[in-house]
């Protein structure tokens, strides 16, 4: 009988796509390795911090001796691969050893307003009412000056000198990393799971720290990760006001701003710091778009 | 239905203790004069006016064990802010909340926290009620973990209630919410609530964003879960048809008060509020003589900032009269009827309303 054909089967339920028991991280994972440019980045970035790290070992020259007779030879010039300085020194090797300031200076006080920022701001936000308003008022306060003009007033009162500028960015940053960190968490706070949650009578730091925290980290993580080069390029123009490292140890932004001198003389050193710090910048900027999208489950 | 699951009768005891306290006949909860008003500025450019949305306003009632509450009204009338004060999950400004016999919140009553472990809740919101981030079995095992019990022992009991929800734990409980369709995600909720071992579930619209043939699904779930556990439910929807299917009593909310409450045959059949009949008959019918052609409820509601004198329906009332501009009516039983309170001056004996009874 053809009448058998007739399929009995109950009706299956839609089938969702079977994923293997990986976890959160290794879905992140998984949609990292399919994105090309942010690997490129990642990979740019790790070169630029090894070389940092290892600049004993691997600079061809030592950055800090001048030579009178060697001054401003152009990129190229046989022994020094990237030309020489106004003072004669050798471009590469105080640019390997520049890095290790400017990325010190790029990284360190984001990641500390990261972690003071972010307690702040998942405070206010999950707490909302009083300890909101005396939070965020307080921030709006330092939020009211441009960044630039703060982190000049702030490093000249406390003077000149590594430490100072690394304190007088973090207050900077402090203030937009926690309005990030409140705004997200006000608005996972307000999610159903959130208030599900708590109608089971569970402790608040565990609803914080099961419900609240893993989804305010991605967008503050991602964020502070685009400070980095906002920071490299303050802390440079605070050594080029004197506020910061001074001669002869050099950053990036001491190199371009004693070579801007020299711009017309020998333009293609002059440009070379300004060209690593746009290139680091834009690889943590364009990791921190990569990272965004590898760690937003919803597609 | 579809499953394919084994429904046997749970085998494993209780993992939170929990007992009947106040006997069959002690109501589940009873409500009295519950309110909340939210402080609004309208406005002013120097601050403006302070006011407050009157939400909540003075509700009254009781829900017995094992039975079905179904709570109608329109969109705004506060039925979500009420499922909210019940587990306290925003603060009553008055009111009491009597679980079981034992006050919320008082000395020598249950503690908040307690309550919670007891009354469990369904949002409409299938997705935001689940976290993005956690595989489902997670989300279920929260609420156990979080009052003390053991890792594993909450995650063999989260696989286990997938089961009874009809999703295959083998095959949905690494899942995450985004994997799931609406419909199944609604049924991991449900299984949120159960694993907390309630006995007062508070359903928000729990059907209303599934489409026809899978609210049909998860309404039967819902009464063979009912069965086997012995819930009780508080069963809020804008469905009138879906309210009258599931519940034992219906409540009709308007603007922040109760204006009746019936068993849910005698309160279709004859509805007394004018609200009430308004609401019924605003249904589509089936019958096409039948259709109305006129609609039943002119206008919005009043603004719940600026209420009307009076009763809150008069402006929108056929029955209104001038005692309706200036005395607000109460919930009282109808004449002959104890069980079916009506808040209508039209129904109560001496209310002065030319339609009212004879005492
Ligand atoms: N947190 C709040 N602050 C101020 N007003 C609020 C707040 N929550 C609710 N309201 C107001 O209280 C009233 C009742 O809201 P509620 O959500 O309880 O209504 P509802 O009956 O659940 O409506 P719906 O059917 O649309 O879900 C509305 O006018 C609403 O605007
Ligand atoms: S009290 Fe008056 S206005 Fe209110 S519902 Fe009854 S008849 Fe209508
Ligand atoms: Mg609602």
């Amino acid at each position: 009988m053809t009448d058998a054909t007739v399929t009995t089967i109950a009706p299956a339920r839609p089938a969702a796509p079977v994923t293997p028991a990986q976890g959160y991280w290794g879905g992140v994972a998984k949609r990292l390795r399919r994105d090309p440019l942010t690997l490129i980045c990642l990979g740019v970035i790790l070169a630029i911090v090894l070389a940092a790290v290892f600049a004993p070992l691997i600079s061809p020259a030592d950055p800090y001796k001048t030579s009178m007779m060697a001054r401003l030879k152009p990129v190229g010039t046989p022994g020094h691969f990237l030309g020489t300085d106004e003072l004669g020194r050798d471009m590469l090797a105080r640019l390997i050893y520049g890095g290790r300031i400017s990325l010190f200076t790029g990284v360190t006080p984001v990641v500390l307003a990261t972690l003071i920022g972010g307690v702040l701001g998942l405070a206010a936000g999950f707490f909302g009412g009083l300890v909101n308003t005396t939070i965020m008022r307080t921030m709006d306060v330092f939020y009211a000056f441009p960044s630039v003009l703060l982190a000049v007033a702030i490093s000249g009162a406390l003077g000149a000198g590594l430490l100072n500028v690394l304190i007088a960015l973090t207050v900077v940053f402090i203030p937009p990393i926690c309005r990030i960190a409140e705004s997200v968490t006000t608005q996972a706070r307000a999610e159903d799971y959130v208030e599900a949650a708590r109608a089971t009578g569970a402790a608040t730091w565990r609803i914080i720290t099961v419900h609240v925290l893993p989804n305010v980290m991605g967008p503050v993580f991602i964020y502070a990760s685009s400070l980095i080069s906002v920071s490299i390029v303050i802390a440079s123009g605070l050594s080029f006001l004197g506020l910061g490292v001074s001669p002869p140890q050099a950053d990036w932004g001491l190199m371009l701003n004693t070579l801007r001198q020299s711009i017309y003389i020998a333009p293609g050193q002059a440009v070379i710091p300004g060209i690593m710090i746009f290139i680091t910048s834009m690889c943590f900027n364009l990791m921190s778009d990569g990272l965004r999208g590898a760690m937003d489950v919803k597609e | 239905m579809t499953d394919t699951l084994s429904l046997a009768p749970k085998t494993s005891p209780r993992t939170l203790p929990v007992d009947d306290r106040g006997g069959p006949r002690q109501p589940m909860l009873i409500v009295e004069d519950l309110k909340k008003h939210f402080p609004i500025k309208t406005g002013g450019a120097f601050g403006g006016l302070r006011t407050s949305v009157k939400a909540v306003d003075g509700v009254n009632f009781t829900v017995a064990k094992r039975e079905t509450l179904g709570v109608v009204g329109e969109s705004g009338c506060g039925k979500s802010t009420m499922a909210r004060l019940l587990s306290h999950l925003i603060t009553p400004d008055t009111g009491s909340i009597i679980f079981d016999g034992e006050k919320v919140g008082a000395s020598g009553g249950i503690s908040v926290r307690d309550l919670r472990r007891q009354m469990q809740m369904v949002f409409q919101d299938s997705y935001s009620s689940l976290n993005p981030r956690l595989p489902i079995v997670d989300s279920i095992a929260f609420g156990p973990k979080a009052n003390g019990v053991k890792g594993s022992v909450a995650r063999a009991r989260a696989e286990e209630i997938l089961g009874l929800v009809g999703l295959n734990p083998r095959q949905f409980a690494r899942r995450y919410p985004h994997q799931l369709s609406g419909g199944q995600r609604q049924r991991v909720n449900i299984a949120r609530a159960l694993a907390m071992e309630p006995r007062l579930v508070v359903l928000d619209e729990a059907v209303s964003a599934l489409d026809k043939s899978v609210e049909a699904q998860v309404l039967n779930l819902l009464a063979r879960l009912k069965e086997q556990f012995e819930l009780t439910y508080i069963f809020i929807s804008h469905d009138l048809n879906v309210v009258q299917y599931i519940s034992d009593r219906v409540l009709v909310m308007y603007l922040g008060q109760v204006v009746e409450i019936g068993e849910v045959d005698e309160l279709y059949a004859r509805p007394s509020h004018p609200y009430t009949e308004a609401l019924l008959s605003s249904r589509p019918s089936m019958d096409p003589a039948r259709r109305r052609t006129e609609p039943p409820l002119a206008g919005d509601p009043p603004n719940p900032v600026n209420l009307p004198s009076g009763c809150r329906f008069r402006t929108r009332c056929a029955l209104a009269e001038e005692v309706c501009a200036k005395v607000a009516p109460v919930l009282t039983p109808l004449p002959d009827s104890p069980t079916h309170p009506v808040a209508c001056h039209a129904r109560q004996p001496g209310a002065g309303h030319s339609l009212s009874p004879a005492a």
